[in-house]
């Protein structure tokens, strides 16, 4: 009788020793909020993440080993699939630094294209991020009213470049044609509508209690860590760090232009949704100002049909709309590049989650991947 | 003999009735939360797409049947229809039109005198389903999936319970058609005395249901839908139509307890004009109405975390249920007094 009672109370113990276990859970690849192929593993204490680790790789598909291998012209393309919510500024970075390896000098005309679509490809970008960050955290009418607003973005592509998401809009020295007639009218139009409309997202968001206490002090990140991490963009703004290579390096035309860069206070997840929603309409300014200040001119400058950078290397980066995206150059002096490296904004931003999420909730990782921002497309290249 | 047969007939024309009314309910959101969306919602099956709750559920029914081979498949089976029977069996006692309705025969199957009890019990046992559903699934996100309803049905249930305390103080009775024509005697509905109670039942009421704001059991950004991860087919669309099933329960037992249930607002000045409209519409009116507010929360609001659903609970509408409740005791025996 006496040895029953034992077997059960070792049983017991076990059993509640079992019970206290923490739990490994697989979220992704497929899974609705990792906004691509991300891996995360989590390990959890009840419902609260003790530990991560991301897997990446899912989506590798060779960028950098494919460029070298085809001439600098070519390669352009395949910029585009990197960050496929912002293609423009893929291609803008990638081509801006091909210009640079070969000296190339861009007429006036086309930075101020340059400069308008790649403002707008930001707009689009914070839409996007802001439809699945709010769909994410359960909001589901901002993410449909956020595409409507999209959907004018992408017709404008369309009308300019022809295709819609992957547009290859740039060539090295210009644009590939000049702008067509009524892109001027669409662009205002656009800039028309934007305000109100974001103002219709705030409304449903800003002052939302269930918005405020779901990113408030989520996923807080001091500017030391930071910069510590190598955080750029938006991520880096929110907390506070005033860091906007527009304004620091300033590329294409972005010194004829005001704006302002957006800052948050605390590093925390709210703080970053507003400092995107200030830039979209700090990117409608630039916009504006540029649409009225087309200078007349040529579109593209005489580039020589094969082209052969001279020897050497280079690096340029761009305020693309997650962060800074940069294309590491070697020329070997044939038409093909030695060697290009891309220093993708996702791929830095992404090394915060952990910091971010540690002693979270598990709703509150998913909301942290969204106000991260990231796309898989250019972590894994 | 015409008893039987007059309960047999209520109960298929009841059954038929709320089976197509859940159905219809999905068609209704989709329908709704479209044009809060500015998109259209359903279109092509039928006019306006109005065929599309059938195609959905012949979809469903001929879809594969999947067992994981890890589950345990007992439960696995069982759970989904605990869940649904349990689900439709409350409308035994919701009362559709008053004891003249339905040509005399009486609007409601079953008039018990613990009816609201009844109600409360049977709808608690639900969630086991729900929780053998997330367990016998035996997989990882199933599991937090049931683990966080268990907890959140629970201590919803309990300033729930509370929340109609109130109402039944004020009719002295449990039995739903007698708490119906309390109201008719005293010449107000219940939300007025009971304004507290009525907001509190409500927002337990969507708790209760898993939808949004509450909806964290089945959070599909999060566990990628919740403790229905693993069911597909028609076991899933029984979880599916319990669900709806709930939220009409809830839209009924406030509509009855709080509104009035079959009774027409304002008999004194509408009566001899719209006197011909028999009581279910009313009803009926009632129950579109709070479903309506389900639709409208869920088009506009973010999902609450775990832990802020769980103070929201405890520390928020339990207090303030008992505060009500001990305020209504007091004001009932003061006037008795």
């Amino acid at each position: 009788m006496d040895e029953v009672k034992n077997i059960n109370k070792t049983n017991f113990a076990e059993e509640f020793v079992d019970a206290t276990e923490e739990l490994v859970l697989n979220m992704g690849p497929q899974h609705p909020s990792t906004h691509g192929v991300l891996r995360v593993i989590l390990k959890l204490h009840h419902e609260k993440v003790v530990d991560l680790d991301c897997d990446i790789g899912y989506l590798h598909r060779g960028v950098e080993k494919i460029s070298e291998t085809l001439s600098y012209k070519l390669a352009a393309p395949y910029m585009d699939r990197l960050d496929y919510i912002s293609a423009v500024s893929n291609n803008l970075a990638y081509i801006e630094t091909i210009e640079k390896l070969a000296g190339v000098e861009v007429p006036k005309k086309a930075q101020y294209i340059r400069v308008i679509l790649t403002e707008l490809a930001r707009i689009s970008s914070h839409l996007l991020w802001l439809a699945t960050h709010a769909l994410d955290i359960g909001a589901m009418t901002v993410f449909l009213y956020c595409f409507r607003e999209r959907e004018e973005i992408l017709n404008i592509f369309e009308m300019v470049t022809g295709a819609r998401l992957t547009t290859n809009a740039f060539r090295i020295g210009g644009l590939p044609q000049d702008v067509p007639e009524g892109f001027e009218k669409a662009v205002k139009d656009f800039c028309e509508i934007l305000p109100g409309r974001i103002s219709e997202y705030e409304a449903l968001l800003t002052k939302n209690r269930i918005w405020l206490a779901r990113t408030k002090n989520v996923g807080v990140i001091s500017p030391e860590d930071a910069i510590a991490i190598g955080l750029t963009g938006p991520s880096l703004r929110g907390s506070g760090v005033k860091w906007d290579l527009r304004k620091a390096h300033p590329y294409e035309s972005y010194n004829e232009f005001e704006f302002d860069i957006p800052t948050g206070e605390n590093g925390d997840t709210y703080d970053r949704y507003l400092v995107r929603l200030e830039e979209m309409r700090q990117a409608r300014r630039i916009i504006l100002q540029a649409i009225d200040g087309i200078p007349e001119g040529d579109f593209t400058a005489k580039v020589p049909k094969v082209l052969k950078p001279p020897k050497g290397e280079v690096y340029h980066s761009i305020e693309a709309p997650k962060g800074e995206l940069g294309f590491y150059v070697i020329s070997d002096g044939s038409t093909k590049p030695y060697r290009v490296k891309i220093k993708g904004p996702s791929f830095y931003n992404l090394q915060a989650l952990k910091k971010m999420c540690l002693g979270h909730y598990v709703a509150d990782v998913v909301a942290i991947i969204g106000t991260l921002d990231i796309v898989l497309g250019e972590i894994d290249r | 003999m015409e008893f039987l047969l007059v309960v047999v007939v209520k109960i298929v024309i009841i059954l038929a009735f709320i089976s197509l009314g859940v159905a219809y309910l999905t068609y209704l959101e989709r329908k709704v939360i479209g044009h809060m969306q500015v998109r259209l919602g359903p279109m092509r099956v039928g006019w306006h797409g109005l065929l599309q709750p059938i195609a959905d559920g012949l979809k469903l029914v001929i879809k594969e049947d999947i067992i994981p081979t890890q589950s345990d498949k007992l439960m696995f089976i069982l759970a989904p229809v605990i869940c649904f029977l349990h689900a439709f069996l409350v409308y035994t006692f919701i009362p559709f039109d008053g004891p003249k309705g339905f040509w005399g025969y009486g609007g409601y199957i079953s008039d018990v005198n613990v009816g609201l009890l009844f109600i409360v019990a049977i709808a608690s046992v639900g969630v086991v389903g729900i929780i053998l559903g997330g367990w016998a699934s035996n997989s990882k996100y199933p599991l937090l999936g049931s683990l966080r309803s268990v907890a959140q049905l629970v201590s919803y249930e309990v300033a729930m319970g509370l929340a109609i305390m109130g109402p039944i103080l004020l009719a002295g009775s449990l039995s739903m058609v007698d708490i119906v024509k309390a109201q008719e005697k005293m010449g107000v509905w219940f939300f007025v005395p009971q304004i507290v109670a009525f907001i509190i039942y409500f927002i337990c009421g969507v708790a209760e249901t898993n939808r949004a704001p509450f909806d964290l059991p089945e959070a599909e950004s999060e566990l990628v839908g919740g403790y229905h991860t693993e069911y597909s087919g028609f076991r899933f669309a029984l979880y599916f139509l319990a669900e709806y099933a709930n939220m009409i329960t809830v839209s009924a037992i406030a509509a009855t307890v709080f509104l009035g249930g079959w009774l027409m607002p304002f008999p004194s000045i509408l009566g001899p004009y719209l006197s011909f409209i028999p009581g279910f519409v009313w009803f009926a009116l009632k129950v579109f109405f709070f479903l309506f507010v389900y639709l409208w929360i869920r088009a506009t609001f973010p999902r609450y975390r775990f832990d802020q659903l769980m103070a929201i609970g405890w520390k928020i509408l339990l207090p303030l249920a008992i505060a009500n409740l001990l305020v209504t005791s007091f004001i009932i025996l003061y006037l008795k007094m």
